[in-house]
Order: structure tokens, then C-alpha cells, then sequence
């Protein structure tokens, strides 16, 4: 018979094969990892309050941007959806559990693991990595600290945490379905997740080349991207982004799958164009095989080369629009409210929006030679990323959280997370594209005097939007422990769905015996 | 039972391209873009050693070879060419110098890698002789005038009338140790 979770606290989260335990420590580590990144990124934006050197030297502020996207990408975002999938995706196909539940086990715990190494680095003689996010060599290979091999090491960890993961969610999509629930029933969030674990099983591998390549330059003495040796470090820009380039689908795709679940249960309207929304995301994935080198357009490409790159750029914006455009026409005459979640999925639909015109910005190679390496970048990429990736996994656990803990989270305190997160995510960015043009370049601890004001507004902007966060675990914690009970199977009057039809909250295990699905 | 087997099929299949993909980024990524750069001439990287045979000297043109020379970040030697420019006509052989002095107290070797712009002459640029070819030892202290003799093709596309060779000197002493001794 159906028995609930170990009493031993060690037994049911260190040995826990329950996709919903699972799914509950992805959240949480990701959710500590985000804080983790934020307060990397509290120190940077308090380091670029004002002009010259004030907290931090230089030294240290390099390491901080490295850490900050390495966190946020990897340990933050990644793991956000990951978990939200092992809840969700089971439970959305009238699956027991996922598929491979000891290697959803292993896949987990290794990661705490990877973010030790890779944070340890910080309190270690000549520091984290501080070559950026992006890592190019010879930056990271030639003239990078000791550590860089536990980076390296760290990464190596990740990767194999998100294979294992993504083998999971395709083996549980495939072979798990309910009876009648056939792909083009599946909701949408299941969908773009399986194309996204598709994205995650081929190019984390090339990431996981390419640091194995640096692994070898650094202590085995190749010379794949030293040029002393014959190698080119071009090189490792075209793998990096050959792997980095689908990553920003890996991240954003989830999200898409998200505010499609959100905006019909709050438009009280199906989803419109279910089929071509599909078809978008295959389309979006398959074209991010295609468009690497648009973020290297100042390497010294032929001009042949960038009109390629240039064009194949462009072409994403159709299927990305198909996107938009359908979610904007579900709320189109629907009965309309604006619950927590609703309003962090519009604000996704909105500066996402945003974020893809500064993007075709960027992708004009004659523009680009301007803004790149410039906090226009910046700017673009916190638009898809933040206002992307971060809002609509807010969005997800507002609307998914009173299901899974049978609680209702306070609706005042997450209104008002949302419009000060929305205003000063808005503040904190905005002002980056303004600096950007301008001409102020990424990755400095310092800037010219003509870009002051428009940072310190920047930083307070970042300190009111990680306040936000704040605001937000507490309400989450609130919710867990003291929330309005709630026990209606359908927590959303307008949400759709088989995650839906389960008791609320969500039993230890679901759907032990298939449902059919019409 | 049987869903355990086509869960199994799945990691397999997956697992597979796994180790494809990782494959593809180490062994096959590398050569194929040093096969891409040198069917496009993308990157100015010149070929090596070009056997001489009769060309005709196409005296009615004339081009401009500049010649430029750059230290790596941590390669103490002096590198300069000794002429910073030359005409020539295309098919005509010329040599030129280059100065190399160690400056410092031990003995050093050092790597030149040669690139030519603009790209698209990178191909008609023939070095029948060239230091680059080989690696260069320098005792502490030590001068060399290392020789390039080129020839330009007299194909070289009609709208490139300046050549600029340049030369980046790595110091690679720690790569090959062996060769230290045989400096003396």
C-alpha cells in the first residue's frame, strides 16, 4: 500500500528517490545558490556604486563576476528548472515517478559537491576563477590562478549532473505517458523541457570538452588553444560558444514551457496555437546549433562569415515571435486576473520582449562591433536571463507551491514582491544599456567619470531588487509553515491539467495506478 | 520489466551521443577548423616551406611587404626586422632579417608564428626559407638574424597591392628542455 516518506530525515533527503523530494531539494539548492550569486552580485554593484576603488580590489571584483555567472547559470537557473521538472513533468504525464529514480538521486547530490569545489577556489591562495564566465583562453589557461583546475573539476560535475538529469526527463517523457496521453497532448512545459534535455545532452558534452581541453593545455602540455604550440585560442571561443549558444535555450526554454502553463489558467483560455508553439521551440532549438559565432563577430571573422552569422541570428527572431505573439493572443479577450504568478509571467512576456529586440540589436555584426563587450551586453542578457529565466521560475513555484505543500502562500506580500522586484530589475538594468552605449566597457571594477550617475542608479536598483528576494524566501517559508490550508484538487479555478486532478497537497506518490487520459 | 528495458534503451542511446559529442568537441572540433582556416585562408596562417620552381617575375607590378614583430606577453628577447618594409614583384625571391637578442641571463628558445594579412593573400605568400620553420635557441645574452626569403605569388589577387607579414615570438623553454644543451 501507499506509504509516505522515511521518518529519518537523513534517509528521506540524502537515499530520497521520490521525484518530489527530489524535485524539492533541486529548489532548494538552487534557491541558495541564487542567494549565493546575488550576493556576489551586492558586492560588484556596491563596488560600482561610485567611481574608483572603494571595497574591493580589482583582483577580487574579477572573481566576483566570474562566480556570479558561473552561479547564477549553473548553479542557480539550471538546477531552478531541473527541480521543477522532476516535480511537474511526473505528475503532468500520469507518471508514478521519473523514470531513473537512483540516477535523479545521484544527478542531485553530486551538485552540492560541484558548487563546493567551485566556491571553495575563493578562500584559496590566488583566488577563484577570474577569467569571466565565458573563460576564454589563454585568459583561463595561460595566465589563470592554480584553482582554475578545480574549476575546471567543478564543471566537469556539472555537466555530468545536468546529462544524467536531462537522460531522466527524456527516458520519463518517452517511455512513461499515461495511456492516451500522446506528445501532441502533453503540456507545453512537458514539451520544452524534453527539447531542452535534447539541447543538454549535446552540448554538455562539448562544454565538457572544451575544459578538458584546457585541463590538457594547462597540465598535460597541448597546445589546443596556445598558438606557440600551433594551436589557436579562436578555438576555444568556437567550441565555448558551439556549447554556450544552446545553453541560453537550455535556459530560456523552461521558462517558455512555464509562462505557457501560467497564462491559460489565468486567461481562462486554452493556450493558443498549442501545435505551432511546439513547432517554435524544435525551431529555436535547431537554429541554436547554428548561430555561434554571432558572439564573436570582433574576432576577425571573414565578412562572409558574419553575414551568416548575422542572418541565421536574425531568423531566430521568427519562431521566438510565433512564441510571444501566441502567449499575448491567449490573454486576448480572456477573462483576465492578476494573481503573483500571472504578473510575474506578463512581466516575463514583456521585458523578455524587450531583451529579443536588444538581442537583434546586437546581432547586426556592423552594430556589434560597437556594443560588444560593452554593458549594453550586460543589459541584453539580464533581460532574458533575469526577467526571462529567474521571473517565470517565480512565477512557477507561486503557482505551483500552494499545490505542493497544500498551502496558500500570502497574496499581498507576493504582489508586493513583484512590483518591487519589476521596478527594480527595471532600474538596475535599464540604466546598463545607457552605459553601454556610452561606451563603458564589462567586466572593469572601475569607470570613467562621465558613467557615474547612471551606475549608482544601477546599484540601487540591485539592492531593492535582492532585497525582493528576501521578501520572497520569506514568503515562501511562511507558506510551507503557517499558509492558509487549502485542499481543493484544482488550486486555480481557470488551470487545466492532470498535476490538477491529484489531492492537494500533492500525495507522496501520484498516480500509482495510470489515468486516462481522453 | 519491460519498461526497465526501454528505459535502458534510452540511456544507452542517449549515453552514446553523449560520448559522441565529447568526442566531436576534442578530436574532431580542433582539426576541422585548422582544415576550415586553411581552405579559406581564414586567420593569415601561412603554409610551410614552399619548394622553388620557375616562375616568371611579373616585373609591370609592384607590392609593398611590411613586416612587423610582436612579443608575447612574457617573451623578454629584443625581435625587430631589421627593414620594416620592401617592394617587390610578384615571382621575385627575396630575403629578409630579422634581429633576435636574449636578454636575459639563462638560455632561452624561442617559437615564431607567422600570420599575413591582409587574409586573402595569406595563400600567395610563399617563404621558401623561413626561421618560423624551426624553433630558435639563444644562449643568455645571445644575438641571431634569423632569414625569411619569400617569393609572392604572382597569382596574388590584383586588389592587394600592401602585404603585411607579421611575426608573434613565444618563449616555449619550458616545452622543449632538451634542446637547451644544444645551445652550447
Amino acid at each position: 500500500m501507499a506509504h509516505g516518506p522515511s521518518k529519518n530525515f537523513f534517509n528521506r533527503w540524502l537515499f530520497s528517490t521520490n521525484h518530489k523530494d527530489i524535485g524539492t531539494l533541486y529548489l532548494w539548492f538552487s534557491f541558495a545558490m541564487f542567494l549565493l550569486g546575488g550576493a556576489f552580485a551586492m558586492v560588484i554593484r556596491a563596488e560600482l556604486f561610485q567611481p574608483g576603488m572603494q571595497l574591493i580590489k580589482p583582483e577580487f571584483f574579477n572573481q566576483m563576476t566570474t562566480m556570479h555567472g558561473l552561479v547564477m547559470v549553473f548553479g542557480a537557473i539550471m538546477p531552478a528548472f531541473v527541480g521543477l521538472a522532476n516535480w511537474m513533468i511526473p505528475m503532468m504525464i500520469g507518471a508514478p515517478d521519473m523514470a531513473l529514480p537512483r540516477m535523479n538521486n545521484l544527478s542531485f547530490w553530486i551538485l552540492p559537491f560541484a558548487f563546493a569545489i567551485l566556491v571553495s577556489t575563493l578562500f584559496m591562495e590566488g583566488g577563484g576563477p577570474n577569467f569571466g564566465w565565458t573563460f576564454y583562453a589563454p585568459l583561463s589557461t595561460t595566465y589563470a590562478p592554480d584553482t582554475v583546475n578545480y574549476f575546471i573539476f567543478g564543471v566537469h560535475i556539472m555537466g555530468a549532473s545536468s546529462i544524467m538529469g536531462s537522460i531522466n526527463i527524456i527516458a520519463t517523457v518517452m517511455n512513461m505517458r499515461a495511456p492516451g496521453m500522446t506528445y501532441m497532448k502533453m503540456p507545453l512545459f512537458v514539451w520544452t523541457w524534453v527539447i531542452t534535455a535534447f539541447l543538454l545532452v549535446a552540448v554538455m558534452p562539448v562544454l565538457a570538452g572544451a575544459v578538458t581541453m584546457m585541463l590538457m593545455d594547462i597540465n598535460f602540455g597541448t597546445s589546443f588553444f596556445d598558438a606557440a604550440g600551433g594551436g589557436d585560442p579562436v578555438l576555444f571561443q568556437h567550441v565555448f560558444w558551439f556549447f554556450g549558444h544552446p545553453e541560453v535555450y537550455i535556459i530560456i526554454l523552461p521558462a517558455f514551457g512555464v509562462v505557457s502553463q501560467i497564462i491559460p489558467t489565468f486567461s481562462r483560455k486554452p493556450l493558443f496555437g498549442y501545435s505551432s508553439m511546439v513547432y517554435a521551440t524544435a525551431s529555436i532549438a535547431f537554429l541554436s546549433f547554428i548561430v555561434w559565432a554571432h558572439h564573436m563577430f570582433t574576432v576577425g571573422m571573414p565578412i562572409a562569415g558574419e553575414l551568416y552569422f548575422m542572418y541565421a541570428t536574425m531568423l531566430i527572431a521568427v519562431p521566438t515571435g510565433v512564441k510571444v505573439f501566441n502567449w499575448v493572443t491567449t490573454m486576448y479577450k480572456g477573462a483576465l486576473t492578476f494573481e503573483t504568478p500571472m504578473l510575474f509571467s506578463i512581466a516575463f512576456v514583456i521585458l523578455f520582449t524587450f531583451g529579443g529586440f536588444t538581442g537583434m540589436m546586437l546581432s547586426i555584426a556592423a552594430a556589434d562591433t560597437q556594443y560588444h563587450d560593452t554593458y549594453f551586453v550586460v543589459a541584453h542578457f539580464h533581460y532574458v536571463m533575469v526577467a526571462g529565466a529567474v521571473f517565470s521560475g517565480t512565477a512557477a513555484v507561486y503557482y505551483w507551491l500552494p499545490k505542493w505543500c497544500g498551502r496558500m502562500y500570502d497574496e499581498t506580500m507576493g504582489k508586493l514582491q513583484f512590483w518591487i522586484a519589476f521596478i527594480a530589475f527595471n532600474i538596475t538594468f535599464m540604466p546598463q544599456h545607457f552605459l553601454g552605449l556610452a561606451g563603458m566597457p564589462r567586466r572593469y571594477s572601475d569607470y570613467g567619470l562621465q558613467f557615474a550617475d547612471w551606475n549608482m542608479v544601477s546599484s540601487i536598483g540591485a539592492f531593492m531588487y535582492g532585497g525582493a528576494q528576501l521578501l520572497f524566501l520569506y514568503n515562501v517559508i511562511r507558506t510551507i509553515g503557517w499558509g492558509k490550508p487549502i485542499s481543493d484538487p484544482k488550486v486555480w479555478e481557470g488551470a487545466e491539467g492532470l498535476e490538477w486532478t491529484v489531492p492537494t497537497p500533492a500525495p507522496f506518490h501520484t498516480f500509482s495506478t495510470p489515468p486516462v487520459v481522453k | 520489466m519491460n519498461s526497465s528495458k526501454t528505459h535502458r534503451s534510452v540511456v544507452i542511446k542517449s549515453m552514446f551521443g553523449v560520448v559522441v559529442m565529447f568526442m566531436f568537441a576534442i578530436f574532431v572540433l580542433p582539426p576541422l577548423y585548422d582544415l576550415f582556416c586553411e581552405i579559406t585562408g581564414i586567420g593569415g596562417k601561412t603554409a610551410g616551406a614552399y619548394t622553388a620552381t620557375e616562375i616568371t617575375v611579373d616585373t609591370s607590378r609592384e607590392v609593398e611587404v611590411q613586416f612587423v614583430a610582436t612579443n608575447n606577453a612574457t617573451m623578454p628577447w629584443d625581435f625587430f626586422p631589421v627593414e620594416h618594409k620592401v617592394t617587390v614583384h610578384p615571382g621575385e625571391s627575396k630575403e629578409i632579417v630579422f634581429y633576435a637578442r636574449n636578454r636575459t641571463g639563462s638560455d632561452m628558445i624561442g617559437q615564431a608564428i607567422p600570420n599575413v594579412l591582409p587574409n586573402s593573400a595569406a595563400d600567395y605568400f610563399l617563404k621558401t626559407e623561413c626561421f618560423c620553420f624551426n624553433n630558435q635557441p639563444l644562449a643568455a645574452g645571445e644575438e641571431a638574424e634569423l632569414a625569411v626569403v619569400f617569393i609572392i605569388d604572382p597569382d596574388l589577387p590584383a586588389s592587394v597591392n600592401t602585404v603585411t607579414l607579421s611575426y608573434t615570438i613565444f618563449d616555449i623553454t619550458d616545452r622543449v628542455p632538451m634542446q637547451v644543451s644544444q645551445v652550447q
